[in-house]
């Protein structure tokens, strides 16, 4: 057999593992990559930092546990940002799977910045049906959420009065691994002209680049990259994402490699059958 | 680490492990893995569901506040159960039909204002070439043109009209080489957090 066709017909399973090594040996080599900052994960992050202490910012935790490697880390730098600047907070889940997700997050960050429940934050919980607890939401958070997720009544909430819906919200930052960022744009942006952000992870990230080009968004953060450019603008004392640049740039050029060794073999089986 | 977190630290490499286990060949480790965690989210969801849908929006509004109108989506939503009974599942068409309706008549205007006139409206912008976002503008509503041609099949690609489709592959090409690389990232970014976490827990248990 031809060696371009010993290429063609490599077992899967030598790949597994040159990408297992790819991945696990610059874990234990220390190096730095230079992370660049993009303009979309820039505009999001000067969108946080222009905000003053007091003002009103929508967090929406919508991932699962199999997303957290790309989203928690955007999610963590953010509401410690907003938590240093007293900016009071008001979470929202919409996916099945991520309330105790959202939890964890709410109560890690409001013991280490001393945040009060009622008073600088609030955690409304979970709803099913995204699309029409986003729109409920546009007319009045109390109508898909009376209660917040341990059972407290939101009207006897201080952080909630004078709280109606989105028009009381400098911005929304939505964390998201599914369509329901399409949700966020078409009916808090779209219908209620709420100012809205995404951090989403890379699978989708490339959908939603034409966003930012018709302003539907004011920024966007792309998985685990956008996670460490968020970090570095940040100047984040848990650099999660950053940690895993390295790897990441490892582990692409690995890719590269065997898509040019494919292709190699590709074409030389394509001219020998010539 | 305290006991606790070891256990359940430990637990997590082990399942860790035994799901990657498939990329050998299938082994009762990975079914293992794969039933405990369909098992598990659906628990989980139950729960979830019962105590932040159920409770606030069917139990307290009608139990405890009387408000009666909550009774009439209640119902609808208990019909929908009807649809694994062969004999009664006729009867979940009714409350399907209004779940469609008021679903699409809720998306079809947003979803035509925001998924085609918006981003319609993004593509009419200033063009040029005498500065770099002129010339990004241009390239947007060209390769937008091109594309849309790609997709008029009742003329032959042949000609003027043949090399604008062309155009338009090649446009849709570049978008989806973005949307691999963009994947191959997301799905590494999956892969170097179970291996930070393996080591992290190696690390802590060997007191390295």
């Amino acid at each position: 057999m031809a060696f371009y066709d010993k290429l063609m017909n490599l077992d899967r399973r030598y790949v597994y593992v040159a990408m297992a090594l790819a991945v696990a040996v610059p874990l234990f080599i220390p190096f730095q990559v230079p992370i660049y900052t993009t303009p979309e994960v820039k505009s999001v992050y000067d969108f946080v930092e222009n905000l003053k202490e007091g003002d009103r910012f929508l967090l929406a935790i919508d991932y699962d546990p199999n997303a957290m490697a790309e989203l928690h880390p955007m999610a963590l730098t953010i509401t410690r940002q907003c938590f240093a600047k007293g900016v009071k907070l008001f979470f929202v889940t919409l996916s099945q799977n991520a309330p105790g997700l959202a939890e964890q997050l709410v109560s890690r960050m409001s013991k280490e910045f001393n945040k009060k429940n009622g008073v600088d934050y609030v955690y409304l919980g979970y709803k099913p049906y995204p699309a029409l607890v986003i729109l409920s939401m546009g007319q009045n958070f109390r109508i898909s959420f009376p209660m917040d997720y341990y059972g407290t009544p939101v009207d006897s909430m201080p952080i909630m009065q004078g709280v109606r819906n989105y028009d009381d919200m400098k911005g929304i930052i939505a964390f998201e691994a599914g369509w329901v960022a399409d949700s966020w744009i078409q009916n808090a942006n779209g219908r209620y002209r709420a100012e809205v952000a995404l951090g989403v992870t890379g699978v989708m990230a490339a959908d939603y680049y034409p966003y930012i080009q018709s302003k539907q968004i004011f920024g966007l953060m792309g998985g685990l990259k956008g996670a460490a450019e968020y970090e570095t603008l940040a100047s984040a004392k848990e650099r999660i994402a950053s940690r895993g640049m390295k790897v990441q740039t490892i582990t692409h050029i690995v890719v590269i490699l065997f898509i040019i060794i494919g292709n190699i073999g590709f074409f030389m089986s394509k001219r020998k059958q010539i | 680490m305290e006991t606790g977190e070891i256990l359940w630290n430990g637990l997590a490499v082990f399942l860790t492990l035994c799901i990657f286990s498939i990329l050998y060949k299938d082994n009762p480790f990975y079914k293992l893995a794969e039933h405990l965690v369909v098992g598990v989210s659906a628990g989980y969801f139950a729960i979830i569901l019962y105590y932040n849908s159920f409770i606030p929006k069917v139990w307290v509004p009608i139990v405890q506040q009387h408000q009666w109108y909550y009774i009439v989506p209640t119902v609808l939503g208990i019909l929908m159960w009807t649809r694994f009974s062969r004999k009664r599942s006729w009867i979940s068409r009714y409350p399907i039909s209004a779940y469609m309706g008021i679903g699409m008549g809720v998306a079809i205007p947003v979803a035509m204002q925001a998924l085609i006139l918006v981003p319609l409206s993004a593509t009419m912008q200033p063009m040029g070439f005498t500065s770099l976002a002129l010339f990004n503008n241009l390239l947007v509503a060209a390769g937008v043109l091109c594309a849309l041609v790609y997709f008029f099949f009742s003329k032959e690609h042949v000609g003027t009209f043949g090399a604008l489709a062309k155009i338009g592959i090649w446009t849709l090409m570049v978008g989806f080489g973005a949307g691999f690389g963009l994947t191959v990232m997301g799905r590494v970014s999956l892969l170097i957090e179970r291996f930070i976490f393996m080591k992290d827990y190696f690390t802590n248990i060997l007191g390295l």
